[in-house]
């Protein structure tokens, strides 16, 4: 069944690039929902049937791919944003940046020592890749709301890290989809509304002037 | 049936429960809309986990025995015990009677209703800082102890800054937390040296570690810096008093009653797991111990703020423990049975006298507070008319804090001069005679500071219109005090009682005492001690009782009190705390000061004038504040990082993670 997994983990890479080639928030976040369910799936293709599997990815497709998402495009419509304009740094450089850092992690993760069995599946480069891209996304855009997209990208590519590594996977896997609850209510409900409140913008780096002199 | 019963009414178990129950005592006021009713529930089920925690805890004592819990957890740091053997259980006995006393006191003194927006909060950490400090006296894994000391160090923390608007009260817990986390680095370079000797995070079994090899020193150096920073041992106390001059008054009542000896708690235990230790580990912490008593009294002498005064005292007091202990380990080290007892009994009994009185004096400090609206004693006075029984309860503080017989202060007192004056007739350590005069000088400095803060807050005339009209405090308030009054006579009139309480937790410090006949022997003579007191005291009640005889026979007639026969005499006129203490200050001249500005005096008729004062700490002024603002500058370009940009946050951890991976390659 691993090479289904694998199947899975190229489109879920292939959905990072299109988290940091779009401009368009709504559609960035459905590519980001889109990644969730995905990942809700594989836990299911790696591990023998059990209830508790089956409780856990209901629960993960149902916060990934619907309960954060809903929200993430409810905070969109309220805040009348529906472009990242003025990027730090410009769609084109970003993406090639993550080409070369998607190229560079499966080069590194062929370096990592790992477990014969894990040797030939794309599981650790896959994490990486889509850790970078979190990062890359969180680094380069200036809307709060973007932010929060890269957090659950970032956070994506930890979860797929979690699932190799978890042999007795329930508190690795549940402590994921908590942090993605995490994600969804701190990030969202008090930074999004703090911001606006404060600037009446959504711009993060306006966040400046709170700094202590 | 009856098993399951025992096992549900075993000791060690009662303790625990009730160590959670008092962490979980303040949530439900959290959310509960009216004000009011969360703080009773809280009240309650505090009262009720002391009720419940002291005898489990005694039983704890008394039986010697040591019950081991596993708590299943499951962090990669090896198994975690709870564990309370006779030294954890005498710990515990502070922890639950002063959390109780304090919770109600909180009652009247810290009313929901007055206070809807702090007594949530307040009450919530509370409990968790009391239930924080119950359990990490039982805590045997080094991973799970931080963790419990970090949420005890941050409730303490939320505790202090209650009164966050005021800056005086930010800046306070700055200082604490910066001095918190100092400690906190020095425990976890203790914790980590620990665990690499043993082997596991799990503390290591009693004597099993060598204290010579050159890692035992760094340890014990490390876990003196980390727990001594929290007891406010002398080059670790700027954050006291700070701190507990500007918390809620019953938060300063656990803090210096409890919190502090959680520190002394951590050096104790250090000290159990090496076999043979130095004579230069006993001599380090005597001569710490010995000059924190002295110049923490010296510090107390000098202030104007009441509860600063008493905060300072508290620095002399874990100065007299930390002496007690290092007289003790001398004893270890020179294998002298007597030395050992002796000291550890002073120390201990000392820890339980100074967290019975110094809540009662916080206590009755928060009541003055609350009284008169100010901290600052200059302008208190007359309120023992207004007030007799806090100032009736007050002076039974003072007087135990001052080790004046018949109270519990001299008992602790009198173990550790037994102990100095024995090295008179001994063959080695004959030095140790010398803290003797010390120690009195320290108990005679003692006397001022208290007798300053006594009389110019209780005595004399009004010196402000606050203070003219203060009002008798309210039962909460007064019961909780009368309750530690009453336990500072019960230790001074049978202190051989008090020794046994104290025996289990000194044998299990020091096995070896166990097959000696010291501690009979002491108790015999402090049962000799317990007939003077008792002779004493009826001789007290006689004398008042002629007293007020005489009184009743002959006119009286009411005055001013140091009116001196003036006709029109003014509150100014009275002597105030600075005057009184201005001589005993001046002696310390190079460690403490009272700048006092005076006024220039000019002609027949001089013209209105002020004169003012400010107790300085040289040792701040010139050496802590320029060492601190010397590391600000140096660390200056730090500021720079911190721009406030989220983005480059990011980056700057991207980057981390980015070299961390092409280092691994």
């Amino acid at each position: 069944m691993f090479s289904l997994a694998d199947q899975i983990l190229v489109l879920v890479l292939l959905i990072n690039f299109i988290s940091l080639g779009t401009s368009r928030l709504i559609f960035s976040i459905r590519a980001v929902a889109v990644q969730g369910v995905l990942l809700g799936i594989l836990p299911g293709l790696m591990h023998p049937f059990s209830w508790h599997l089956v409780a856990i990815t209901v629960v993960i497709i149902a916060v990934k791919g619907f309960v954060i998402p809903l929200l993430l495009s409810r905070a969109v419509r309220s805040a009348e944003i529906k472009r990242e304009f003025e990027p730090f740094l410009g769609y084109v450089p970003t993406l090639l940046l993550g080409a070369v850092f998607t190229a560079l992690s499966f080069g590194f993760a062929g370096k990592l020592p790992m477990l014969p069995d894990h040797q030939n599946y794309m599981f650790v480069p896959a994490s990486i890749a889509t850790l970078m891209t979190g990062f890359l996304v969180l680094t380069t855009r200036r809307k709060a709301i973007s932010q929060v997209i890269g957090y659950l990208v970032l956070e994506n590519g930890i979860f797929i890290f979690g699932l190799l590594l978890a042999e007795a996977m329930p508190i690795m896997v549940e402590a994921g989809a908590l942090l993605d609850l995490l994600v969804g209510t701190f990030v969202m409900g008090i930074v999004i509304n703090q911001i606006r409140r404060e600037f009446s913008s959504l711009d993060t780096s306006l966040l400046t002037s709170l700094k202590e002199e | 049936m009856y098993s399951a019963l025992q096992s549900a009414l075993d000791p060690a178990l009662v303790a625990l429960f009730s160590a959670l129950v008092l962490g979980c005592a303040g949530i439900p006021g959290l959310f509960l809309r009216k004000p009011g009713t969360g703080q009773i529930i809280s009240v309650t089920a505090t009262l009720l986990a002391a009720l419940a925690g002291v005898p489990a805890a005694l039983q704890l004592l008394f039986s010697n025995t040591t019950t081991t819990y596993l708590l299943q957890w499951n962090l990669p740091f090896g198994p975690c015990e709870l564990v309370i053997d006779p030294l954890s259980a005498f710990f515990l006995i502070p922890v639950f009677l002063v959390s109780a006393a304090g919770s109600l006191f909180a009652v009247g003194y810290w009313p929901a209703v007055e206070h809807p927006a702090t007594e949530r909060g307040l009450t919530f950490f509370y409990g968790l800082l009391a239930s924080s400090m119950a359990i990490l006296l039982t805590a045997r894994n080094g991973v799970f102890f931080i963790m419990v000391w970090e949420i005890m160090a941050l409730s303490a923390y939320f505790l202090l800054v209650t009164e966050h608007e005021r800056e005086e009260v930010r800046r306070a817990g700055i200082v604490y937390l910066i001095a918190t986390h100092i400690g906190t680095a020095a425990l976890f370079v203790y914790f980590s040296l620990l665990a690499a000797q043993s082997g596991s995070f799990q503390l290591p079994a009693a004597g099993s570690l060598s204290a010579l090899s050159p890692f035992a020193a760094i340890m014990v150096l490390a876990a003196f810096t980390g727990f001594g920073a929290k007891a406010g041992i002398m080059p670790f106390h700027t954050w006291l008093p700070s701190a507990h001059a500007n918390a809620p008054s019953h938060v300063s009542a656990l803090m210096s009653g409890v919190m502090l000896k959680m520190g002394l708690y951590g050096i104790f235990r250090t000290l159990t797991f090496f076999h043979d230790p130095p004579l230069l580990w006993g001599a380090v912490l005597t001569a710490c111990g010995i000059t924190s008593a002295l110049l923490g009294i010296v510090f107390a002498v000098a202030q104007r703020d009441m509860k600063r005064l008493l905060a300072c005292s508290s620095i002399e007091n874990i100065g007299i423990i930390t002496t007690g202990l290092g007289v003790a380990l001398l004893g270890v080290s020179s294998h002298n049975n007597t030395l050992v007892y002796l000291g550890m009994a002073g120390a201990l009994l000392h820890i339980l006298n100074h967290s019975f009185f110094k809540p009662l004096l916080f206590l009755g400090s928060g009541v003055i507070i609350h009284a008169s609206g100010t901290r600052e004693m200059n302008l208190m006075g007359g309120l023992g008319k207004a007030m007799p029984r806090v100032a009736a309860l007050f002076l039974v503080g003072t007087v135990a804090i001052c080790g004046i017989p018949p109270l519990n202060g001299f008992i602790s007192e009198f173990l550790l001069y037994l102990g100095f004056f024995k090295q008179l007739k001994g063959h080695s350590l004959t030095a140790l005679v010398f803290l003797a005069p010390l120690l009195a000088l320290v108990g005679g400095l003692a006397v001022v500071a208290f007798t300053k803060l006594y009389s110019s807050v209780f005595l004399g005339t009004p010196r402000s219109s606050a203070a003219a009209h203060p009002h008798e405090a309210g039962m909460t308030m007064l019961v909780p005090m009368a309750f530690f009054a009453l336990l500072c006579l019960l230790i001074g009139i049978a202190p051989q009682q008090a020794l046994r309480l104290v025996s289990p937790a000194i044998t299990a410090w020091y096995p070896l005492l166990l097959s000696t006949s010291v501690a009979a022997e002491y108790e015999t003579v402090l049962g000799r001690l317990s007939l003077a007191a008792l002779l004493l005291l009826s001789a007290a009640v006689v004398v008042a009782l002629l007293w007020r005889w005489r009184l009743g026979k002959m006119a009286v007639s009411s005055a001013s009190t140091w009116g001196c026969g003036y006709q029109r005499g003014t509150a100014r006129m009275q002597y105030n705390g600075t005057s009184f203490s201005e001589l005993a200050v001046s002696v310390f001249d190079g460690i403490m000061r009272q700048r006092i500005e005076r006024p220039g005096l000019t002609g027949l008729f001089p013209g209105g004038s002020r004169c003012s004062d400010r107790p300085t700490e040289t040792l701040l002024e010139r050496i802590i504040t320029p060492l601190f603002a010397g590391t600000g500058m140096l660390f200056g370009f730090l500021h720079r990082l911190q721009h406030g940009l989220m983005h480059f946050y990011m980056l700057y951890i991207f980057a981390t993670l980015f070299i961390l991976m092409l280092w691994a390659n």
